[in-house]
């Protein structure tokens, strides 16, 4: 219980000593995806079942903010609820159907079904704007004597909601619900002849896992102003992907650590910046053969 | 008419490079389990290797040797170096795997190539009428080379004792292993003939379409749609699906919307996964 308040109060020091702009954007940043591969980390580390439809939700939550704002003038904070429920509701739907599928079949299906997601909002130019996407999204506005417009505040606000998030899934990690999860990942039919209700956990972990990306999404979209198809492409989930593998699926703060290891370096290094793919491809072959349980497991294992 | 007839035979080029790739995919599925994403990049990383053979002076044919080659020793040792050792760790690692392979093969080819497109000449420029069809020289050479491999797979997997081998490892490695035959051998030369067939594949097409590094992605997703349409694992179902599959979105391309033609095969996959969670057919060679 100490290591989380530690580690959150030393995020809460970070603004005050960093006060470049720039740093204080990619933290933000940090914050944002991380709460996205939390979600992933779900579906993935606690069910078992690789989902490679996750931003295409993380899309679909950062264009209901957008086009919330922009087309109905809808404000940031109605929006941003609006995309998460639409994002459940849509991860129910979309989960009951997938979910019949396991293994590797989920996997790819998972997979068009992200790609049909991503190409519908980059070809429904009416909607959406296609490739020149939306620009001009109002930011979070002022909550009673809060103001979100500092780049300090905004990412006080990014780290609120990540410690929301990874106080859910800690929840969620202890609760029934949690521990069916881990025993459908260690063996689906073991568990469901148990008599434990598989497909409902299952379809659970997928709407939490989704309604997390459209989380993210939606902040993404507040912060940065302008929106692109490319935020739901299936390379910003492989991105995700290696986020939680190097911190280690499964474990609570790995896709945190994972996500500050990796975005950090990608943004500050510019080597990686050129190599950057290379070395993400290399990293995850890498990671799964010689440490499938990330820095968590490492760590454990010590 | 004419306008049908010419998007059958469309759909028959770009079927038979979808039939390719998609049997390399099923080989490898049927007989190790791995859905390979990091299929395409091979299909990519053949037609790179034969552009780069032929700027080097080589004849088409014998970059085509080159590149296959090349690309067979690739999936050698992919198989050797990262799906072996994963053998017995749980589906999901093998998958991450396949998809980091998948990203390192495409950054890799666009660090050595660049983005430009790139383009290979080939010895058929000439265009021939057929039925009253213009077409040109190459595609009925590529029509003609990919039923022989076709063909020669076939013969392969059915009438001699290796590729008994490769179908008998799919329908139950532990009785394989337990008549004798050395299932690590097949699984090798499972993944050096699958990538064989991708690298085969995309020298085929590469001087209709172009080379870019990007080029395998979509076809690694359309081979999965075939592959799931045809049955996983099974090789008849691959041969067909992919020619199917090419004609109907050649011509739900031309009689229905364009901008949406390669939502057909997804939109086919998710469709079919709906209603049979495990694919159409049972699992078999």
């Amino acid at each position: 219980m100490i290591a989380p308040i530690v580690a959150l109060a030393i995020a809460a020091l970070v603004p005050l000593v960093v006060r470049n702009e720039y740093y204080l954007q990619i933290l933000t940043q940090a914050y944002v995806f991380a709460i996205s591969a939390c979600g992933l980390n779900v579906i993935l580390g606690l069910a078992g079942q690789l989902s490679l439809a996750h931003s295409a939700f993380f899309g679909i939550g950062a264009y209901a903010v957008a086009l919330l704002a922009t087309k109905a003038g809808v404000p940031f904070w109605f929006g941003l609820p609006a995309g998460v429920l639409l994002c459940s509701a849509a991860g129910y739907v979309i989960g009951s159907i997938c979910l019949r599928s396991r293994g590797h079949y989920f996997a790819i299906f998972t997979l068009a079904v992200g790609i049909i997601i991503h190409l519908v909002i980059q070809k429904w130019e009416s909607l959406t704007h296609g490739h020149i996407g939306v620009i001009g999204i109002p930011g979070p506005g002022p909550l009673g004597p809060l103001t979100f417009d500092s780049s300090v505040a905004r990412s006080y606000l990014a780290l609120f909601f990540l410690a929301l998030t990874v106080a859910a899934t800690a929840r969620l990690m202890r609760s029934p619900i949690g521990r069916t999860l881990m025993a459908v990942r260690e063996s689906e039919a073991l568990a469901g002849a148990v008599g434990l209700d598989v497909m409902a956990a299952k379809r659970m972990a997928f709407t939490i896992s989704v309604a997390l990306a459209g989380l993210a999404g939606g902040l993404f979209a507040g912060f940065i102003g302008f929106l692109g198809p490319e935020s739901a492409n299936v390379e910003m989930t492989f991105n995700t992907l290696l986020y939680v593998m190097v911190g280690g699926m499964g474990s609570l703060s790995g896709p945190v650590a994972g996500t500050f290891i990796v975005y950090g370096l990608s943004q500050v290094l510019a080597v990686l910046q050129h190599y950057q793919m290379v070395i993400f491809g290399l990293a995850l072959v890498l990671l799964i053969r010689f440490m499938p349980s990330g820095l968590a497991g490492a760590w454990r294992s010590r | 008419m004419e306008l049908f007839a010419q998007q059958v035979l469309n759909g028959l080029v770009t079927g038979s490079v979808y039939s390719l790739v998609a049997l390399g995919l099923t080989l490898i599925y049927g007989t190790m389990h791995v859905p390979n994403f990091a299929h395409g990049q091979l299909f990519m990383l053949g037609a790179y290797l034969a552009y780069s053979a032929t700027r080097a002076g080589l004849h088409y044919w014998a970059a085509l040797v080159v590149a296959v080659a090349g690309v067979a020793v690739i999936g050698v040792a992919l198989e050797r170096l990262v799906f072996r050792p994963l053998r017995h760790a749980p589906h999901l690692n093998s998958m991450i795997a396949a998809l980091g392979i998948m990203l390192f093969l495409e950054a890799m080819a666009q660090n050595i190539w660049g983005e430009e497109f790139r383009h290979i000449n080939s010895p058929y420029g000439g265009v021939v009428s057929l039925f009253g069809l213009l077409v040109t020289s190459h595609r009925l050479v590529l029509l003609a080379a990919a039923a022989a491999l076709m063909g020669a797979l076939l013969f392969f997997l059915t009438r001699t004792v290796a590729g008994s081998a490769i179908r008998a490892t799919a329908q139950n490695p532990e009785g394989a292993l337990l008549v004798g035959i050395d299932t690590s051998r097949v699984a090798m030369v499972t993944f050096a003939i699958s990538a064989a067939l991708a690298a085969f594949a995309g020298v085929l097409i590469a001087p209709i379409s172009l080379v870019y590094p990007s080029m395998g992605v979509m076809i690694t997703l359309k081979a999965f749609v075939i592959v799931v349409l045809g049955g996983m694992g099974s090789v008849p179902g691959a041969l067909i699906g992919g020619y199917l599959l090419a004609i109907a979105e050649s011509l739900g391309g031309t009689y229905l919307s364009a901008t949406y033609q390669d939502l057909v095969a997804f939109a086919v996959l998710a469709l079919i996964f709906t209603f049979k969670p495990t694919g159409l057919f049972r699992e078999a060679v």
